[in-house]
């Protein structure tokens, strides 16, 4: 029931906080790009695909150019080669971004313990959100996705993120 | 035995050392006189190797016996017509001197080259374009070489530019900065990838481009490296097996199965009739998958999102039997050495029929949309021609050789595992465009489920696991009730499987083509060497001999129809 000021205006006029109403149309209109290089990436084809149909969740515009994406979804193993790729990609997204890391190998370099394989992108880029796997399944997929949503509903609209990240391919 | 290949290669190669290992024919030379041993087996129209399958190096530095040289190199060489199977060893005196290229014989040596440059730093003189290829360009030192510690990574700061090689590419097809120039028009240049929707993956295609035409390409790969070779280097035979899910992992099973039966074929273990089954069942299921994830992708890239729903959710459909079966959906690893990690469970023909239904309508609802369709024919007939030579000089295997017209197929050409006693078609295709390529996919689809069908009816009942406690785990009630049996499994898990020493190549065909496997053991759990032979690195080293000439738009369709899968490409 509306008290006060707002019981006056009736039903035509909603007063919200700004945080709450932008938030509200973030949390379910997130932009993934995805950045498949490996097996992960058909796991995320499956999560896009009919039967788990990521867009249950307004997640299904995805997008190949990082300029249109607000959700940076890393699937699979990323090389040393690939690092400074990821990293541009990263940041050519505007703000604000969110980072999902999907899998062992994007999370710690899963089974590839080794000279070419980067342990874990969080030594590149800042990441919001892993999921364990190998591969992990499409509904941790959509329950990475949701909490990316918890994130960005609970977040202030005005708080920049991620401002003191250094990685390694970061000047120092 | 001796057989007619023996026969000529006697009086070919009268004073050089021959050796039979399993079904190929080893000849140990010097590097002086490789390159006319090897341009006689090329040429000589009784030899007639007209596919170089691979070249790759051991590095011997810490291998038990002395060998004649810290490194030596193997060539994998193929007559496909005759079934014969030829290595050719050469022992490198000094790497930084190198061998002589083999490039102007086989198009598949100018990768293979490099690679083998870049894990082990020997050198091929007269390659045109000798750089790394699998690690970056800032790398120093070579990983495989046995003094490269597994974990010294090295950070790459910037992507290569490939300027220098795509200019060497446009001069090699005669064009320079005075083309267009009556115009007013300078050469465009357009990189793709290797992030990009249409790369599938991370490949980097880069482009010299006459308005839409291609004038030059060179591709970049390596960005999926993940060091499997060295990583293998470190594990037991067994546990190689999840590290093969992840090559083809559109078709990890049949990864796991050509593993395992090279080393099967090494240790001359029979396995039994039920495993034989269960493997031809499971290939042909997989291959199925491995078609369908394909076609569904380059029907996207071509416009067609209506057969990426009809086909790929009979792939999404066909997780519910593989992940009752195996556990997982997509990485298997469901062999083990001497048979399959277990065996089917009760109901699976019915779940395997009522599949096989319904992945038979996809298809058919994908082929209506597809098969008379013209804008379909526009843009896939007559495009990206393949002629048989350049694919037989690259190295390409599996369906692309076929829609080529080279009908050569494993099953059929090395018959293993009864493929003889089956009733089933190699298709071929006639002009080797996308057209084709995909059409023979489409119809590989069809005959493997004909296979299929034949095996579920004729698979007999019986144990799974050969009966062999060298190689194969003793049953659980041995373990747990006698010290031998928990003795013979502590050794089994902890040391790995011992294999003879020796080096042996072994191959099998995957959805993709040979995927061969070459190993060296030091008769120890853990190989001393493994590689593999992967059909899409032979298919993408020759990716720019199908697209020069053609539109930037018919290069994506092309990439979706060699299928080039990320994790097999660069390993
Ligand atoms: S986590 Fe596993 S499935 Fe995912 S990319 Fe790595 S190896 Fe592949």
């Amino acid at each position: 029931m509306a008290l006060g000021l707002e019981a006056g205006l009736g039903d035509s006029v909603l007063t919200t906080k700004l945080d709450t109403l932008i938030n509200w149309g973030r949390q379910y209109s997130l932009w993934p790009m995805v950045f498949g290089t490996a097996c992960c990436a058909i796991e995320f084809m499956s999560a896009a695909a009919s039967q788990h149909d990521i867009s249950r969740f307004g997640a299904e515009v995805v997008r190949f150019s990082p300029r249109q994406a607000d959700l940076l979804l890393v699937c699979g193993t990323i090389s040393y080669k690939q690092a400074p790729i990821l990293k541009r990609i990263y940041e050519q997204m505007p703000q604000p971004k969110w980072v999902v890391s999907m899998g062992a190998c994007a999370g710690s370099g899963g089974m590839y313990d080794n000279y070419c394989t980067v342990q874990g992108i969080d030594s590149i880029i800042p990441v919001d959100c892993y999921i364990s796997g190998c591969p992990p399944r499409p509904e941790a997929v959509l329950d990475a996705l949701m909490n990316i949503q918890e994130q960005v509903r609970s977040d202030s609209v005005l708080r920049e993120r991620h401002q003191d990240f250094k990685g390694i391919l970061d000047t120092p | 035995m001796t057989t007619p290949l023996d026969t000529i290669l006697a009086s070919v190669f009268a004073d050089i050392t021959r050796e039979t290992v399993l079904d190929t024919r080893l000849l140990t030379v010097d590097g002086a006189a490789l390159y006319e041993v090897l341009k006689r087996l090329k040429t000589y129209p009784d030899l007639d190797f007209s596919l170089l399958l691979d070249i790759t190096a051991v590095d011997y530095l810490t291998y038990p016996k002395r060998a004649a040289a810290r490194f030596v190199v193997v060539y994998t060489l193929r007559n496909w017509k005759k079934n014969y199977l030829v290595q050719v060893r050469v022992p490198v005196a000094d790497p930084d001197t190198g061998l002589p290229s083999v490039a102007d014989l086989w198009g598949s040596a100018l990768w293979a080259e490099r690679e083998v440059f870049d894990q082990y730093g020997i050198t091929f003189t007269g390659h045109p374009d000798l750089r790394r290829i699998l690690n970056h360009h800032q790398f120093k030192g070579h990983p495989l070489r046995k003094d490269y510690d597994i974990h010294a990574g090295q950070v790459c700061t910037e992507p290569d530019s490939l300027e220098p090689e795509i200019r060497a590419r446009l001069k090699v097809n005669g064009v320079d900065d005075s083309t267009m120039s009556d115009i007013n028009t300078e050469i465009m240049f357009l990189n793709i990838g290797p992030s990009h929707p249409a790369t599938h993956g991370a490949i980097r295609i880069f482009a010299a481009l006459d308005g839409e035409t291609i004038m030059a390409n060179v591709n970049e790969i390596g960005y999926l490296h993940r060091g499997f070779e060295k990583t293998a280097e470190h594990r037991t035979y067994n546990q190689i097996v999840p590290l093969t899910d992840r090559l083809n992992y559109c078709s990890a099973l049949m990864n796991n199965i050509a593993y395992v039966k090279a080393i099967e074929s090494w240790l001359g273990l029979a396995i039994t009739e039920r495993a034989v089954f269960m493997r031809v069942i499971l290939s042909e299921f997989f291959r199925i998958q491995d078609h369908l994830v394909c076609l569904a992708a380059n029907l996207v890239d071509m416009g067609g999102l209506t057969n990426y729903w009809y086909l790929y959710n009979e792939k999404e459909a066909s997780y519910d039997l593989i992940s009752r079966l195996t556990g997982a959906r997509l990485t298997s690893s469901f062999t083990r050495i001497g048979g399959m990690a277990h065996d089917f469970y009760e109901g699976w023909q019915d779940d395997l029929a009522r599949q096989l239904v319904d992945i038979e309508k996809g298809v058919n609802d994908s082929l209506k949309l597809v098969a008379r369709n013209r804008i379909v024919h526009d843009r896939t007939q007559n495009v990206c021609v393949l002629s048989p030579e350049t694919a037989l000089s690259y190295g390409f295997t599996g369906p692309n050789l076929r829609a080529s017209g080279v009908g050569f197929d494993l099953r059929k050409d090395s018959p293993h595992y009864f493929y003889e006693s089956f009733d089933f078609n190699v298709p071929v295709g006639t002009t080797g465009d996308v057209y084709d390529r995909m059409m023979v996919r489409f119809e590989e689809i069809f005959e493997s489920m004909r296979i299929i069908r034949q095996a579920v009816k004729m698979i007999p009942e019986g144990e799974l696991f050969a009966a062999d406690h060298r190689y194969v785990l003793p049953e659980k009630s041995k373990v747990y009730n006698s010290i031998e049996g928990a003795a013979n499994h502590f050794k089994l898990i902890f040391e790995g499987v011992r294999v003879p020493e020796g080096a042996w190549y072994d191959s099998f065909e995957a959805a993709n083509g040979e995927l061969g496997f070459y190993f060296v053991s030091d008769g120890s759990g853990t190989p001393y060497k493994l590689k593999v032979r992967p059909p899409c690195f032979y298919a993408m080293g020759g990716f720019h001999e199908m697209v020069e000439g053609e539109m930037i738009a018919d290069a994506i369709i092309n990439l979706g129809s060699i299928n080039i899968i990320g994790g097999e490409l660069d390993r």
